[in-house]
């Protein structure tokens, strides 16, 4: 082949000689620069690129915490008080990484509501949902276990009755306990196990971050209405509308996250972590860390040991399938003013059992927690696949741009639509 | 095209690559999970020797075995008669009092419950021994009895006997 056959594509040499040999230049331009975005779309729509750029910061954090971090149980707890005291700005990469774990399922909670809202898991993006499912699974197990690696009383205690959860499990339960842990308890096996794994899990979730944008991609974002693109006026291009709207988000999101980093670092940290993990005395009271207590009190409202791990691991793995349990064929809950309220009373039940899950299991909390847990998969099981035989959905808009005709709000009916265009 | 004996061949020679393929995988695989179990010294089976000439008739203490907490009770004559009293049938695992205990008055137990492995309470004087006079898990709200069985809550079993023996009167071997 000529070298003259090389395109002449870019003004810059260089970019036209890595585009000949690899075409990333037009793939960022095509996925980054020209995505038509539905121009519609809302803040909420800012949230995936929140989560991104969490995911890198913690990663970044992270990394320079491993560099002063020893998982030896004998250390551990040192090196992480080594971190805070000695090392330069240990204290301020420790709060980044301890305090971004929570922004980040804050994030990422907003992002889940997002797309339940709006019916973002619907066809033809199933795919696209399930691999943010695997995400939020990685994210839980990558939490938790980092949890443990400052090696106190709840990072112990905590890996005590997670791991212990496996032991629910007939017959085998015992041995894959043991398996995990490495020895018969918590120990420094598990220790030195949970930090290898602290660390290649983020870059796993990473590679299927990729492929949750790239199936987005595929056949665009969803939007408020709901509805398909289905001209190029429906749409914005990614850049600079988007890249502008998210870079103002992220720099609100930012100023948030840094007020709680300087100013209450351990406003979502629990006292009894600054205790050395001690294998013969249990705290009187073990909490989860807020964003994963959901589960935790799914799991004592059961007053049966496989019980209550079978219904904790099915509330999680319920939400696989949602894309097939909604039968609606309208995505947005714009347009849906039933199941609308369940939504939202599906988010208020999920923060009250997470706040019952930091509170004892026992009188009016067991009960709140038995009621949320009820609502929690009626949700699933009974409103959310027989609402639509009931509800009766507001007429659509025929288009995207035609959201803005009545002010978002009366939506003309179809026939009066096509007198007007 | 089933009876073009060059077909079978193929099915064959597939197969068997295959079969041979999954083999050698697993023969890779196995190794590395392996290596997640507890490694020898972790299974080397420490033994502890425990003098019990000091412990008054209704304490108990507690000492660490294998990474876990065993308490060792002198039981009161009323501690025994209670977990002797009990239908041992109707309770939720059941077993006897007397095939806890090699001597009456010495309740020995691993201190850890057997719902999601908290150190239960119970050991010092002024612990809530919960509602049957023995430990209570502070975790999830299992009760166990003077026996070390469980009664009421979570936890799906006893608390387990390990492995034990008196040297003497005052010493015992644990492991």
């Amino acid at each position: 082949m000529s070298r003259n056959s090389e395109h002449r594509k870019y003004k810059n040499s260089f970019l036209n000689w890595i585009e000949f040999r690899l075409p990333i230049i037009s793939y960022f331009e095509k996925e980054y620069g020209d995505y038509p975005m539905p121009k519609n779309c809302n803040y909420f729509w800012s949230f995936g690129a929140l989560a991104t750029i969490t995911l890198v910061v913690m990663i970044v954090s992270g990394i320079f915490l491993a560099m002063n971090y020893t998982p030896h149980t004998d250390m551990a707890f040192d090196s992480v008080e080594r971190i805070m005291r000695d090392v330069n700005f240990g204290w301020l990469l420790r709060y980044i990484h301890s305090n971004g774990a929570a922004f980040f399922f804050i994030v990422v909670y907003i992002h889940i509501l997002r797309g339940m809202y709006y019916g973002s898991y619907k066809y033809p993006r199933e795919l696209n949902w399930i691999l943010g499912v695997f995400i939020y699974l990685l994210m839980m197990a990558t939490a938790f276990m980092g949890y443990v690696l400052p090696w106190g009383q709840m990072s112990y205690w905590g890996a005590t009755v997670i791991t212990n959860l496996f032991s629910a499990i007939p017959f085998i339960g015992e041995g894959l306990k043991t398996w995990l842990l490495g020895d018969y308890t918590v120990g420094n096996a598990t220790l030195n196990r949970f930090f290898a794994l602290h660390y290649v899990f983020p870059f796993v979730i990473l590679g299927i971050v990729g492929l949750h944008v790239a199936a987005v991609h595929v056949h665009g974002s969803n939007n408020p209405a709901g509805i398909d693109i289905k001209s190029k006026n429906d749409t914005v291009k990614f850049f600079p509308y988007m890249v502008m709207k998210d870079a103002l988000a992220v720099c609100v999101f930012g100023v948030i996250i840094s007020s709680v980093i300087f100013f209450g670092p351990n406003l979502m940290a629990e006292v009894d972590n600054y205790i050395p993990a001690d294998p013969l005395v249990t705290p009187a009271h073990i909490v989860p860390n807020w964003y994963l207590a959901p589960f935790y009190a799914i799991l004592r409202a059961i007053p049966d040991k496989l019980g209550g791990v079978l219904l904790m691991f099915g509330s999680i793995a319920i939400l696989f399938v949602l894309p097939w349990l909604d039968r609606s064929k309208v995505r947005s809950c714009n347009f849906r003013p039933i199941y609308k309220w369940f939504v939202m009373l599906f988010f208020v039940n999920f923060f009250i059992l997470g706040y019952v899950g930091m509170l004892p299991a026992e009188g009016l909390y067991l009960l709140i927690a038995r009621i949320g847990l009820v609502y929690y998969f009626g949700f699933f099981l009974i409103i959310t696949p027989f609402i639509h035989k009931i509800e009766t959905p507001k007429s659509l808009p025929l288009g995207i741009s035609d959201v803005y005709l009545g002010g978002g709000k009366a939506i003309p009916t179809p026939n009066v639509q096509k007198e007007i265009i | 095209m089933a009876e073009n004996p060059n077909n079978k061949r193929r099915d064959f020679l597939q197969l068997s690559t295959i079969s041979i393929g999954a083999i050698g995988t697993a023969a890779f695989v196995w190794p590395f999970l392996s290596s997640m179990n507890p490694a020898e010294d972790t299974l080397a089976l420490g033994t502890t020797e425990v003098d019990i000439s000091s412990i008054a008739e209704g304490q108990s203490i507690t000492v660490k075995w294998r990474g876990k907490p065993v308490f060792i009770r002198k039981r009161t004559k009323e501690e025994i008669e209670e977990a002797k009293e009990v239908d041992f049938t109707d309770l939720i695992d059941p077993e006897q009092d007397i095939d806890r205990v090699k001597k009456e008055e010495w309740l020995v137990l691993i201190g850890v419950c057997t719902h999601l492995g908290c150190v239960p309470l119970g050991q010092k004087l002024t612990d809530n021994k919960g509602e049957y006079n023995g430990w209570y898990c502070p975790c999830h709200g299992s009760h166990y009895d003077t026996s070390g069985r469980i009664r009421k809550g979570p936890a799906p079993n006893n608390l387990p006997v390990p492995p034990y023996s008196f040297l003497n009167e005052t010493t015992i071997k644990i492991g």
